[in-house]
């Protein structure tokens, strides 16, 4: 395996910064991965070479040039198939959006080719970011890095599993309920949920507008924050934008700190239905935070046992308004049915054909949730447990400065193990959700291997909105007092992938 | 709380404009009788003192200057569509005929 791909994105910026390493020569080291690797993986939907190498060699002259470039100039990335691109198709997972094209930009995919980080391609997801696995997906699941048995969670599977694989150093993602955080859990990687409106959304498929937030994906704490900072800030296009400066957050990751910080373990998030294993790297996280002086409180979010209810009943609701736009005139697929059909009919074969089970499954449940005479006592009674789920955080964040949960209450699961179970594949989301309804920002990142089954696990930390810089300070501290306890990154234990050299 | 049955999911199906067969109704409506049920506490949790929530981060009214921005071309916003016809979105008969 080249060692280019090996590197963190922070450490390849570096080597590209002295000429060291060629743009060029980066981004055909993991073109070349991707080749090698993703029929295995199946992470990308499309690959990107042409206009990647173009890009990277363009950095590469104007680095000879002596040009002043951004510190990720050349650095490539991967992005999640939910953003759209000009010059690449944009699925969303989906056959209804086959072969399209957007004609603009995403604000983030403008901002990363500003800071001129060549793109590999666009990565795999559950249909419309709708799901934990990635098997929603119409393009044939993702496996995990792993175990090709394995998911590789979701919904951005994708992302998770090319920065696994060391097919890209960094991705973006999507997070609506967890899709950024619970695939870092399952594939040992690093996933940030960006405080809601720290993002700008314009040009991310929209799912669940008030719950949606786009953020990074990486093998470092350091790299998510360097990816961070690219693409945060206020941006005009999304009337939910925050106007706040992105903040210091590589600063932050760089000079870690959590002396005298008050760790909250949310007592909600753990015991029944978490695996041993997971429970047991969580205490042993908790014991290494402890350890470098931070205090370990207990904090009680008694609401949180409603957050994934509240969360299924607002989610459709918003996902069966978002996705009323898919009806076969302004873009993507039109079936038209026999006959001389009306408009009215070709929307519901074309509806009827483009659409998945799941994403069937939540546009009706959605609709009934919004439907006359059960408005209140469902979509309405779910707003009210947000209310109550933010007033548990705030309770929360007077007695600790962040709050400390695991992920995902289970390794990665066997592909096809939860199809048929909707209510159990929900279930994987119970501890990333609370953050997306109060609008918080959250991080994952790696926390060992399970005992029962030698797979990841990841750790979530949690911070008041506005706060992001703090997940990257304590999270810096928690990787690093790991790796030296493993003497290596975790991934540096993951198996070879099989059908490679 | 209500229950969900075939009968409303073939409705509910109607009015978000997704074709169903019987067997795809008898299938959804099995699975979101599951899903209901475990989700309707939530409709018994908060009083009428709480308030609803419907941003997580209060925001006022964002308003921006009336002037052009960035458009698209006629040709760039019908590159993607089905079909089109003079400048235009094409679309088979909105009513039905004699």
């Amino acid at each position: 395996m080249s060692e280019i791909i090996r590197l963190s994105a922070a450490a390849l910026a570096q080597k590209l910064q002295s000429r060291e390493v060629s743009a060029v020569d980066a981004t055909q080291a993991h073109l070349d991965r991707i080749a090698a690797v993703d029929g295995s993986i199946n992470a990308f939907l499309h690959v990107n070479t042409e206009e990647a190498l173009l890009v990277a060699a363009e950095v590469d002259k104007a680095r000879a040039d002596g040009d002043t470039l951004h510190p990720l100039a050349g650095v490539p990335i991967a992005v999640k198939d939910l953003i759209v691109t000009k010059g690449q198709p944009t699925t969303a997972g989906s056959k209804i959006l086959e072969g399209w094209h957007s004609p603009y930009d995403a604000t983030v995919i403008r901002r990363l080719r500003e800071a001129r980080m060549p793109i590999l391609g666009k990565t795999n997801l559950d249909e419309f970011a709708m799901g934990s696995s990635t098997e929603h997906s119409a393009y044939g699941p993702t496996r995990n890095p792993w175990d090709l048995d394995r998911i590789p969670g979701g919904s951005g599977g994708g992302s998770a599993a090319a920065v696994a694989a060391f097919e890209a150093p960094l991705a973006l993602g999507t997070d609506t309920g967890g899709s950024i955080r619970q695939p870092g859990a399952v594939t040992g990687t690093v996933g940030v949920k960006p405080t809601y409106g720290g993002v700008s959304r314009y040009g991310a498929i929209a799912m669940a507008s008030s719950l949606d937030q786009i953020g990074p994906v990486s093998r470092t704490v350091l790299d998510a924050a360097l990816l961070h900072e690219v693409i945060g800030g206020h941006d005009p296009h999304d009337s939910t934008s925050l106007t706040d400066p992105v903040g210091a957050l590589v600063e932050a990751a760089r000079r870690g700190e959590v002396k005298g910080l008050r760790v909250g373990v949310i007592k909600e998030l753990s015991g029944e239905g978490y695996q041993t294993g997971v429970l047991n790297r969580f205490a042993e996280s908790l014991e290494l935070l402890r350890g470098a002086g931070a205090e370990i409180v207990e904090v009680s979010c008694p609401n949180f046992k409603y957050a994934l209810g509240a969360y299924y009943l607002i989610m459709p609701s918003e996902a069966s308004s978002n996705l009323a736009k898919y009806d076969g005139v302004r873009f993507g697929l039109r079936v038209v049915p026999e006959g001389a059909p009306t408009i009215e009919r070709v929307m519901g074969a074309t509806r009827a054909a483009g659409f998945g089970d799941e994403v069937k499954r939540r546009i009706i449940l959605g609709t009934y949730a919004l439907s006359a005479g059960y408005y209140d006592a469902y979509y309405g009674s779910a707003q009210k447990v947000r209310t109550l789920i933010q007033r548990d955080f705030n309770a929360a964040f007077t007695q600790a400065d962040v709050l400390i949960s695991p992920t995902a209450p289970t390794t990665a699961f066997r592909l096809g193990e939860k199809l048929d179970d909707p209510l159990a594949m929900y279930l994987n989301d119970v501890a990333t959700i609370p953050a997306n309804m109060a609008g918080i920002p959250g991080l994952s990142l790696p926390n060992g291997l399970a005992d029962e089954d030698n797979l990841p696990v990841g750790i979530q930390l949690l911070a008041p909105a506005r706060q992001d810089a703090r997940l990257y300070r304590v999270g810096a501290v928690l990787e690093s007092l790991l790796e030296d306890k493993w003497g290596g990154p975790l991934l540096a234990q993951a198996p070879e992938i099989a059908g490679v050299k | 709380m209500a229950e969900i049955n075939r009968e409303d999911v073939a409705h509910l199906a109607r009015l978000a404009h997704i074709d169903m067969s019987s067997e795809e109704l008898d299938r959804m409506a099995g699975e979101l009788a599951v899903i209901v049920d475990s989700i309707k506490s939530v409709s018994e949790v908060a009083g009428d003192d709480v308030p609803a929530t419907s941003h997580p981060i209060p925001l006022s009214n964002v308003y921006r200057d009336d002037v052009v921005g960035e458009t698209l071309s006629n040709e760039e916003a019908l590159a993607g569509a089905p079909d089109n016809a003079d400048g235009r979105f094409k679309v088979p008969a909105i009513l039905d005929g004699e």
